[in-house]
């Protein structure tokens, strides 16, 4: 995602959450904190292994509470740092990632979603979308990143930590339980990663230096306003390079499904099986949640005849689909939820009724 | 001709920043004595603190070292955090009885139950200060607090939490003890045991706790004077001073 | 001459070192410092042994010098 030329090697089968793990550890990750959930147990069991091998440390918290303090704290020491969690987990971390947002700490943070609201199941969804792009209490730009393949995941996940450092703020990476249990073969990078920047920001101990202090209180409301600022404009800058989309027969269809994660790989059959019958279909994944792909899908509205959201929930992407396309085509949204996934079959009916209402 | 030695200037490891807290209330006392006990041990330049959520939310301000504020509560997990990074500083949390009594109870159990090499500095001043003075978990039985008008009633809010005999349970801490600010004795065996709390980390590499028991003027209506009386005649009653666990060797080694 | 300089604009008047003081040789001033509270100051110097128990005391960090002269033997000159 990142470098100019990636090697790498040969492919292995690998889980989802696993790939996590190793995507973390090439981008120079050695601190894990985390708490078990399903159906991400993968990650802080694979992690607990395979940390120490690279002199790292992992470390179960009591809680996703003090997970997400213990990753604050490893971020202020100027580590590379991740915790991972699912949905009621994530829940439990807002407060934690609001605090690395205000205190400009890096960390990565991954959700592995299940069904909810409450406790829900342990099946996929994609109903923690809108949490993740409105995260937390304060003007919050956190960037999202979407995966939809073992691959992404590695890639993604990396590619969080130098976002994260750039940012100086947290990133999420917004998985699935199907993402995160399927395997696949996956190419890992045999190249060194760039190298991290460096932190004179941290909390290392104040030698040769004067103190440093991280922290998120602003008591005089000129100060707060004037963070606030200067994270959004820094979250803006980041933004402007890397949001990114992924595009499917997108130029000469008629119409153009919108899906990510797990629900996108479902459309991709979809296209190909709606042209197969004649029906221009096209797809646009967005691979950046936050920054969403707002001026290519406003472009594409100008070409397109209708719109269809396909998620696994029931309609968050869908409403930053409609902002972007500021009311020039219709948006139609198929969704499932509780764990059920769109079969190809109803994407390609949906595609076709919404296509038909379509004058 | 007698010679004049100079017996106390304020330690480096203060800011010398004029400090917010009330008239009276010792948790300028307490700052102090950390700060001198970071000066006693040369460690200013390799120390983290971890700030609360409470009326030392501002500590940051005050002690001259790398700060981190911390979420309500967390400040043992920020420190473990910190600590499982950068193993050779010394780290230490600040926290009000509303931060780690209250919200926090899980994980400063967590931290002292894996003897994490940090201290805890746990100011004990049964009430909640910041927020102008809500019961605590640490509030005496029959003490007045704002949520509790009628003071505090063992079959309707229960009794108060020891908390230093609640870690004594535990397998893991290195050094566990309780402390008074009521009187100059008791200020200076507050020291020693604030010493004895940084060197469980220092000299031990593990948990060291130590619990103030610390005056609150203005939320217990109490002008200073009377307000330490009240330490030593009601909390000290309740919350007995000692040290429940101490350091392997008995005693300080080294300075 | 044992003696303790006072930093006037951090003392609050909280009058604890006077309370604890052995030789009772401080009080709270009767004038106000800039924040509108009454600073400690010396009843009397000669009093003071420079123990330091009014900084040890102080939780303002307003005893900012504590000095202490050793007491001259009985029948020398001061």
């Amino acid at each position: 995602m990142s470098d100019a030329s990636p090697r790498y090697g040969e492919p292995v089968l690998m889980k989802g959450n696993e790939a996590v793990c190793e995507g973390a550890i090439w981008a120079g990750c050695r601190f894990f904190f985390g708490y078990p959930i399903t159906p991400q147990n993968q990650i802080p069991e694979y992690m607990s292994r395979r940390l120490p091998e690279v002199g790292g440390v992992f470390l179960q918290g009591e809680s996703e509470l003090a997970s997400i303090s213990m990753v604050y704290g490893a971020a202020s020491a100027g580590a590379r740092v991740m915790t991972t969690s699912s949905s009621p987990g994530i829940s439990l971390m807002i407060e934690g990632i609001s605090y690395l947002y205000g205190s400009e700490l890096p960390a990565v943070i991954v959700n592995v979603s299940r069904g909810g609201p409450g406790l829900g199941n342990i099946s996929a969804a994609q109903s923690d979308y809108t949490q993740a792009t409105h995260m937390g209490h304060g003007d919050i730009s956190m960037v999202v990143l979407g995966p939809n393949s073992v691959q992404e995941l590695y890639e993604m996940t990396a590619w969080a930590f130098d976002i994260a450092d750039e940012a100086r703020a947290p990133v999420m990476v917004l998985a699935d339980a199907v993402l995160g249990q399927m395997m696949e073969p996956m190419r890992p990078r045999e190249d060194a990663p760039p190298p991290p920047p460096s932190k004179p920001w941290a909390t290392t101990g104040c030698a040769g230096r004067a103190p440093n202090v991280v922290n998120s209180l602003y008591t005089a409301d000129d100060d707060l306003e004037a963070l606030n600022v200067r994270v959004r404009d820094r979250y803006l800058r980041v933004a402007d390079r890397i949001c990114r989309c992924e595009e499917t027969q997108a130029d000469d269809a008629d119409v153009l499904l919108v899906s990510f994660g797990t629900s996108s790989r479902v459309c991709e059959t979809g296209v190909a099986r709606l042209r197969s019958r004649g029906v221009r279909a096209g797809l646009l994944r967005p691979l950046t949640l936050r920054p969403f792909p707002s001026a290519r899908l406003l472009e594409l509205a100008g070409s397109v005849r209708v719109m269809l959201a396909v998620e696994m929930n029931l309609g968050q992407m869908l409403e930053d689909v409609r902002l972007a396309v500021q009311g020039r085509v219709r948006v139609d949204f198929l969704g499932r939820t509780g764990g059920n996934i769109p079969s190809v079959a109803a994407v390609a009916e949906a595609a076709e009724r919404a296509l038909a209402g379509s004058d | 001709m007698a010679e004049a030695a100079v017996v106390f200037t304020p330690p480096e490891s203060y800011t010398g920043r004029l400090m917010h807290y009330c008239p009276g209330c010792t948790h300028g006392i307490i700052h102090r004595l950390v700060a001198e006990v970071i000066d006693d041990l040369g460690a200013r330049e390799r120390t983290v603190g971890v700030c609360p959520v409470g009326c030392a939310v501002y500590a940051y301000n005050y002690l001259n070292l790398d700060m981190i504020e911390a979420a309500h509560g967390r400040a043992p997990a920020v420190a473990t955090g910190v600590k499982r990074v950068l193993r050779d500083r010394v780290v230490f949390t600040y926290q009000g009885d509303g931060d780690l009594a209250s919200i926090g109870t899980a994980e400063i159990v967590h931290a002292a139950a894996r003897n994490e090499a940090i201290t805890v500095v746990f100011v004990n001043n049964a009430v909640f200060g910041m927020t102008q003075g809500q019961m605590a978990p640490t509030t005496l039985v029959g003490q007045r607090a704002s949520t509790a008008p009628c003071g505090r009633r063992p079959e309707h809010e229960g009794y108060p939490v020891k908390i230093v005999e609640m870690l004594n349970a535990l397998e893991g801490p290195t050094y566990l003890a309780r402390a008074s600010m009521a009187s100059p004795r008791w200020v200076r065996d507050a020291k020693k045991k604030l010493r004895k709390a940084f060197l469980a980390q220092v000299e031990h590499g593990g948990f060291g706790l130590v619990e103030v028991l610390s005056s609150c003027p203005t939320w217990w209506g109490k002008p200073p004077l009377e307000a330490l009386k009240w330490i030593e005649s009601d909390m000290m009653a309740y919350y007995p001073v000692g040290e429940l666990r101490d350091l392997p060797d008995g005693q300080a080694k080294g300075k | 001459m044992s003696r303790i300089l006072i930093a006037d604009d951090l003392c609050r008047g909280c009058g604890l070192c006077v309370a604890f003081c052995p030789r009772h040789t401080l009080r709270l001033a009767a004038r106000f410092n800039k924040d509108g509270l009454p600073p400690v100051e010396y009843v009397d110097p000669d009093l003071c042994v420079g123990c330091g128990t009014c900084a040890l005391m102080c939780p303002h960090v307003a005893i900012v010098l504590v000095e202490r002269t050793a007491k001259a033997k009985e029948g020398t000159a001061r």
